[in-house]
């Protein structure tokens, strides 16, 4: 399978007169999971929608084979924005059939059912299938989404803080799940991704953000580094080393005043 | 059993059940059509219905031809069609206005129609029109450009559900207005044809008006079938909608306008009905759930059975009289919009 590249090239972001992102470039290849960190109000949401094609921008932003990309189409990408409450009567299975919407007729064929169900299966959704979308916990919900998204097979996953209303396990299930997707189907999984222990020990590659510049950009163990931290967040850490793997974020205890 | 097969399987169910639903929905307006049929001040056994219908316009028996063929069925056919058009309009302002509360009245449209209406009433017979036919064009006319009025005013500023409901609730009050203007200037006279217009009756109906009002209907529905899956994917929200490749501000555009051309063609004959476009989708949906393949036809089945109903029902209280199926409407639409209200709450919890 041929390498696909997202280029982001100088992109900008203005609204009401402020420049929410700007100078963001950035290329990324296939077969990766890529984690958008940052704090609150960085700009992770607004360069995914832009990269998703879902809101204006400047610049350039182009998918495809290294330098012959143009701008991703919309079935190039499988796009989730954050905290889509769900309030449809419609059943689990209902709702991940409808993000193959496009190729769905009159009649539901049975590759369609078979294709959702084997996506819950993979998220262990299966005993869900027939529940109500309502009847969900924000983070049921939140894996249902996940789900339509990754029924539509796209090259391109942008998620917007997909595992933020997930417990622990799940989030993970989630990453090692994104992770064998993107390397069976030659995918790029770019993520929102709040908590920094998580991003340091799935991302395959970090993108820092702060006050709509891209700060750093490479592997989580050189990205999150104690100085950029501290840049970023303003927050003092340790590094904790471990055997085979890459280091633990432990924020310093905080003095009260 | 596989889990794949298990769940197909549990898919198809599901389909076959909601087909069953909108079946028994057909059955019963049909049932209903020809319950009206029979029903009327000179009475009619249903084998002289049948025989009447199988007959023909020229059927051989002059009175009863002239009875069914041209004052019965016209008014059953009405129903029928008024209550579809109604029921199909109220799903898709539910859909695109997010909201439960939402009707085809919500954004002015029956105070448009009305306060044209009044205004044919009142001035219409300086027109060289045919009488019959002043008041539904003056009436469609109306509501078209309160559909247009507000698609300007959502297009300059801005297409969410919320301005939407905005520019139309001041389109509402703004015809309402000019509506009231009206009756205020009127004669008794001339108020009271208004006011009996507003109330909404079928027995303005002829043939005229049904094949006006079917040729609007049929010419919306290949736009209406078009956009089921969209429309279904509409009510996951904006944001994932146009995540899912959905131009959200473009299909609700066209809903807007396709939701004026079955409203104007529905009230512009038989004047504003309550309640249909309400509480069908309500039904509808607390029968085959949100998918718009099953809730679209639903909708527009059961707004046929609570007109047809209305309208047996108003023939049976009132023999003879003229109890207009907008009042019977909105008085039983109130009861069933609890009833309804009250069934999804118990199953949802």
């Amino acid at each position: 399978m041929k390498t696909q590249t997202l280029a982001i090239r100088d992109l900008g972001v203005r609204r009401a007169g402020c420049d929410i992102l700007s100078g963001v470039s950035c290329s990324l290849i296939t077969g990766q999971v890529v984690g958008v960190i940052g704090p609150n109000g960085a700009g992770k949401s607004t360069l995914l929608s832009a990269v998703a094609g879902q809101s204006g921008f400047s610049g350039a932003v182009s998918w495809g084979a290294s330098g012959t990309g143009a701008r991703p189409k919309s079935s190039d990408i499988g796009y989730m924005p954050q905290s889509c409450k769900v309030t449809a009567s419609l059943t689990v299975l209902e709702t991940v059939l409808l993000g193959t919407h496009e190729r769905l007729g009159w009649r539901v064929s049975q590759s369609d059912i078979a294709r959702a169900t084997d996506i819950l299966a993979e998220l262990s959704l299966s005993h869900l299938a027939s529940r109500c979308m309502t009847t969900l916990s924000g983070g049921q919900q939140q894996l249902v989404l996940l789900a339509q998204r990754l029924v539509r097979q796209p090259g391109l996953l942008v998620l917007d803080e997909a595992t933020s209303a997930l417990d622990m396990s799940h989030q993970i299930s989630v990453l090692m799940l994104l992770k064998r997707y993107v390397v069976r189907h030659n995918a790029l999984a770019l993520m929102a991704i709040h908590d920094l222990n998580i991003a340091m020990q799935y991302a395959d590659q970090l993108i820092l953000i702060h006050d709509g510049r891209l700060v750093h950009q490479d592997a989580p163990e050189n990205v999150l580094s104690v100085a950029n931290i501290r840049r970023c967040y303003g927050l003092d850490v340790d590094l904790v080393a471990r055997a085979g793997g890459r280091p633990v974020i432990a924020p310093r205890p905080q003095v009260m005043a | 059993m596989t889990v794949d097969t298990r769940h197909i399987a549990g898919y198809r169910r599901m389909a076959f059940k909601r087909a069953l639903a909108l079946g028994g929905a057909i059955f019963v307006m049909l049932w209903l059509v020809i319950l009206d049929l029979s029903i009327g001040p000179s009475g009619m056994p249903l084998s002289d219905v049948i025989d009447a219908v199988l007959a023909g316009p020229d059927g051989a028996d002059r009175a009863t031809a002239t009875i069914i063929w041209y004052l019965r069925m016209p008014q059953s056919l009405m129903a029928v069609i008024v209550g579809m058009c109604l029921g199909i309009a109220g799903l898709q302002m539910q859909t695109i206005l997010d909201n439960p509360l939402a009707s085809p009245f919500t954004l002015g449209f029956s105070a448009a129609a009305g306060f044209g209406a009044a205004l044919s009433i009142m001035f219409g017979a300086a027109l060289p029109l045919p009488e019959y036919l002043i008041t539904p064009i003056a009436a469609f006319a109306m509501t078209i450009l309160a559909c247009l009025i507000v698609y300007g005013m959502v297009h300059a500023l801005g297409e969410t559900p919320e301005i939407l409901v905005l520019c139309g609730i001041g389109v509402l009050f703004l015809f309402q207005s000019l509506q009231s203007l009206l009756q205020y200037l009127a004669s008794p006279e001339i108020l009271q044809q208004i006011v009996f217009w507003l109330f909404g009756s079928l027995l303005k109906a002829n043939w005229t008006s049904v094949a006006v009002t079917s040729l609007v209907a049929l010419a919306c529905l290949p736009f209406i079938l078009h956009d089921t899956w969209k429309l279904t994917v509409l009510r996951l929200g904006d944001a994932n909608a146009a995540s899912l490749g959905i131009s959200v501000g473009r299909l609700r555009r066209r809903s807007f306008v396709l939701i004026a051309l079955l409203t104007a063609a529905a009230v512009s004959f038989v004047g504003t009905i309550g309640f249909v476009g309400l509480v069908a989708p309500h039904v509808a949906k607390a029968l085959v759930g949100e998918d718009h393949r099953f809730a679209i036809p639903l909708s527009a089945m059961v707004g046929a059975v609570i007109l047809a109903s209305a309208s047996v029902f108003g023939k049976l209280i009132s023999p003879g009289g003229v109890i207009p199926v907008g009042i019977i409407t909105a008085v039983a639409g109130i009861p069933m919009l609890f009833l309804v209200i009250y069934a999804r709450k118990r199953r949802s919890s």
